[in-house]
């Protein structure tokens, strides 16, 4: 039988249903895996993504012709079975299963195995061929439980409120931001989250997922207050003149990429947390078998060496070419590649 | 219950962590305070024959390596069970061997708590002589021990790779604030910490902390150490604005390894400024006999037809470990003796630049030898004739002059307070730059990382210390040297962009070039002419760079 999905230029496409997958050009019909933006993209005619992502994705993308699925609910478009189970990435993140004449595909987009508080946790799905993402698709890729990172979090910030100091962490505006909120203690100070963090907040608290309370830098007239404070901000207000008022700070990012010591030296903050929004390596390969599939996929993140590695397994492995991000040899512009880590932090 | 705190096994269990935990804070923070809060906080609890073993690493002790990088890589490839390919592409994503296999391995299953100290003397050390088997079983079992931060180090302990940005000054600092002893009296007792015939310990950390006694300083009676260092400053000004020409003492600046020659009790050893024992290394001039409790401070050079032969021959005779009679005719070393610290057994540096130089002539006049020569005082009567004799540097193969005040005290370190030396280099002006990027040659060189970018050191708005590209240069090394420099390259990569990689910054070259000029088109906001490579600085830590602030000092 043909391949059910196929990568065409304008992204992964489902041969038999006649629609795309994360498309990043404009479609006529497409399934959207999470609102990360190079995932979620604007143009598209009709979209469709799971009904607890929805409220982002319109934040993000404005007033879009929406369908949404709640998870394991079933729709047919054009002989295929369409229906999205949790990824456990970010808040609305799937998978997404297609069924089509007893054959079963399952599109990974991103995601994480171990749980949070955020979304709902990562789900197994049983299929023959699972298309899978490989951002820290490298065996040197292991995460810590993420309590005992917030822990590390908790600490540095207590320690830092003892010597007066602001503590300002740097992370991914959509996801991360309100994992590391949700799971915070809340009691050690004030938090102050930057503006394009707080307008995702509102979409989270919206939908009941639990924050505590935030302030807006706006919101504080005392100086006084700042002290001992929390500061969330995306990585892009580093170094403007935002980070100004907040006078002698003690700054960490956040991010999977921080395992390694050249990338914490290259964002040059006072501390790395290893906190990833992806599967580590042995959760990519938890997440492979759990599939039960015979033939993976491998895209974006280290495509080459995951086949590889497949192939050597015992899998029928190849690849993909997606645009969702880039690999580091592709001699790409760094800046583009420094956009992707943060998205895939 | 002090006392039994400090016994408490729990209190000393956690050692190994807690210097993985101190290097973490040294590695990640650029500012300095930040970096004397952490020694600070770690040196206040540790234990003292951890912190013995502490200070040693951290003011750059680097004991021989004990384990071959290929066995390291060669078992923790093994028992990672991945293939062999896999395991270079960590490397390659990586870029450092020690941290590729930190990663790369299980997580332990079995973890210990051991001391610093027991992890060096009782498991790291006692396997330098033993067979391949033996050391495979003890690094399974050590690694199964460790979290990933604490392998790291391990490793880099291991393959006496350890390096961190602090400098040996800061750690001095940090014991002397914590201590409240004097940073002299802290930094005179560190001398000779880091040679690798002396292991740390408890004893000698407990000492080196240990209340002032009255007299100390003055009565080194039988020890081998030097004191530390006195340092000049580079003169960016004229010379006339030090006032009167007759209250400078002028000799020439020799291009050699400074040293310190001590003589105590019967016994002479020769030290290095980077405090290393090299009394074998040159015999001409440990062999000369000096009166009991003399030291004198000066420069090491080949010496050849009268006059200081280059950097390269002096370099030929360091890194030989067997002297042949063929290497010591052909490359004769000499003791150029311009200072006398101790005289009589007693501590003179407090003495005038001028009546240390009286005694200095006496000492050395009394001395036949053909290994010690006196520096030669320079005379001019006023600045601009000094200036003209100044123009015959090249000629004489030295590479300016010294200028030190005739009442000046010998300080320590770069201090300022007791007087000041001042180095009056000829052009090109040269400054010590860090590599921070690389890039493949032309020709015959096609295949080598040639092209290097150089930064120095420079304090941003929030002041942090960053490094700040500054010039590139592609020649002034010896075909051997760049290869050695393109495989620390690719060993430090940690990124590629096109045919550029960014490295880890480690490796320090003293830069010279013809001219300097202020340049808006420059981050550095400077821009020099003719930049070329010197010298390889391997006695420098990337800390010890020279700042944009010289630079601009350079700027007239
Ligand atoms: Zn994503
Ligand atoms: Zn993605």
């Amino acid at each position: 039988m043909a391949d059910l999905v196929v990568a065409k230029k304008e992204g992964l496409f489902c041969v038999p249903g006649q629609f795309y997958i994360d498309p990043w050009l404009p479609v006529e019909r497409a399934i959207i895996t999470h609102a990360h933006a190079d995932h979620a993209r604007p143009g598209h005619v009709h979209y469709l993504a799971a009904t607890s992502g929805a409220a982002i994705l319109k934040s993000r993308l404005g007033d879009i012709t929406l369908d949404t699925l709640a998870y394991r609910e079933r729709t047919v478009h054009n002989g295929v079975t369409i229906s999205l189970y949790p990824a456990g990435h970010v808040l609305g993140s799937s998978q997404v299963r297609l069924e089509y004449k007893g054959e079963v595909w399952v599109v990974s987009g991103d995601y994480k195995l171990e749980a949070d508080g955020t979304c709902d946790a990562f789900e197994p799905v049983a299929c023959e061929t699972f298309i899978t993402e490989s951002t820290f698709g490298l065996p040197i890729y292991r995460w810590q439980a993420q309590n005992s990172i917030l822990d590390d979090i908790n600490e540095w910030w207590r320690r830092n409120g003892e010597a007066g100091r602001v503590s300002v962490l740097f992370c991914y505006s959509f996801g991360k931001a309100q994992r590391i909120l949700n799971g915070i203690d809340n009691t050690i100070g004030p938090i102050i989250c930057h503006g394009a963090i707080e307008t995702l907040n509102r979409v989270y608290r919206e939908v009941g997922i639990p924050l505590p309370d935030t302030l807006s830098i706006s919101g504080i007239n005392d100086k006084a207050r700042l002290r001992g404070a929390l500061v969330l901000a995306p990585p892009s207000a580093a170094g403007s003149p935002w980070m100004r008022r907040f006078g002698d700070y003690s700054d960490a990012f956040a991010s999977g990429w921080m395992l390694l010591r050249g990338a914490r030296r290259r964002r040059a903050v006072d501390r790395g947390f290893v906190l990833s929004d992806h599967a580590d390596w042995p959760g990519l390969m938890a997440a492979i078998t759990a599939t039960g599939a015979r033939r993976v996929i491998v895209t974006h993140g280290h495509v080459d060496i995951m086949v590889r590695w497949l192939q050597e397994n015992g899998f029928d492995a190849s690849a993909f070419d997606t645009e969702y991000g880039t690999e580091e040899d592709d001699n790409v512009a760094a800046n583009e590649s420094i956009a992707f880590k943060e998205s895939h932090a | 219950m002090t006392m039994s705190q400090r016994t408490n096994p729990l209190h000393s269990k956690k050692a190994m962590r807690e210097f993985a935990g101190l290097y973490n804070e040294l590695d990640s923070t650029t500012a300095t305070i930040g970096k004397l809060d952490a020694l600070k906080r770690y040196f206040s609890h540790a234990q003292p024959a951890n912190a013995a073993w502490a200070v040693y690493f951290l003011a750059g002790g680097k004991p021989r390596q004990t384990i071959s990088t290929k066995l390291l890589r060669q078992f923790s490839t093994e028992m990672s069970g991945i293939p062999e390919w896999l395991f270079d592409e960590c490397y390659l994503a990586v870029g450092d061997l020690a941290e590729t296999i930190a990663h790369i391995l299980p997580p332990p299953g079995n973890e210990s708590c051991i001391a610093l100290a027991v992890w060096m003397e009782e498991r790291i050390i006692p396997l330098r002589n033993e067979t391949p088997e033996k050391i495979r079983g003890a690094l399974f079992g050590y690694w199964d021990e460790l979290q990933a931060d604490e392998r790291f180090l391990l490793i880099k302990l291991i393959s006496g790779g350890f390096r961190v940005g602090v400098s040996k000054l800061l750690v001095v600092r940090a014991l002397s604030e914590l201590s409240g002893l004097d940073i002299k009296i802290v930094s005179q007792r560190m001398m000779g910490w880091t040679d690798s015939g002396l292991q740390p310990s408890a004893m000698r950390y407990s000492s080196l902390i240990a209340p002032q006694v009255a007299f100390e300083g003055a009565d080194p009676h039988g020890q081998p150490y030097p004191y530390p260092f006195f340092l000049a400053h580079p003169l960016q000004a004229d010379p006339e604005t030090l006032g009167d020409i007759r209250q400078w003492q002028a000799e020439w600046k020799y291009d050699g390894i400074r040293a310190q020659l001590v003589q105590r009790g019967g016994q002479r050893w020769l030290w290095s400024r980077g405090e290393d024992l090299i009394t074998d290394r040159f015999p001409e001039i440990s062999g000369i006999s000096f009166a009991d409790g003399t030291v004198l401070d000066g420069e090491i050079l080949v010496w050849k037809n009268d006059r200081p032969a280059s950097f390269a021959e002096l370099q030929k005779r360091i890194g030989r470990k067997t002297l042949s009679s063929k290497i010591l005719n052909e490359l004769p070393a000499v003791f150029i003796a311009f200072d006398l610290l101790e005289h009589g057994g007693q501590d003179i540096r407090n003495a005038a630049q001028s009546e240390r130089r009286g005694k200095l002539e006496d000492v050395v006049s009394a001395i036949g030898a053909p290994g010690l020569i006196i520096s030669p005082v320079i005379d001019a009567h006023d600045w601009q004739a000094l200036r003209v004799i100044r123009d015959s540097s090249r000629s004489r193969a030295v590479e300016g002059m010294m200028l030190k005040s005739v009442s000046a005290r010998y300080g320590a370190g770069r201090t300022k307070e007791s007087g000041v030396w001042w180095k009056w280099k000829i052009d090109p002006y040269t400054v010590d730059a860090v590599l921070i990027y690389a890039q493949k040659g032309h020709g015959r060189r096609a295949s080598l990382y040639t092209d290097y970018t150089f930064a120095v050191w420079n304090d941003d708005l929030e002041g942090k210390r960053k490094l700040v590209p500054f010039a590139k240069a592609y020649s002034g090394l010896t075909d051997r040297e760049i290869a050695q420099v393109d495989a620390v390259i690719r060993k430090t990569t940690v990124d590629k962009f096109g045919p550029v990689r960014s490295v880890m910054p480690t490796m320090v070259f003293e830069i010279g070039f013809e001219g300097i000029a202020l340049s808006s088109r420059h981050k550095a906001g400077i821009a020099v002419r003719f930049p070329r490579m010197l010298r390889i600085r391997d006695d420098k830590k990337i800390d010890e760079a020279d700042s944009l602030e010289t630079l601009r000092g350079m700027l007239t």
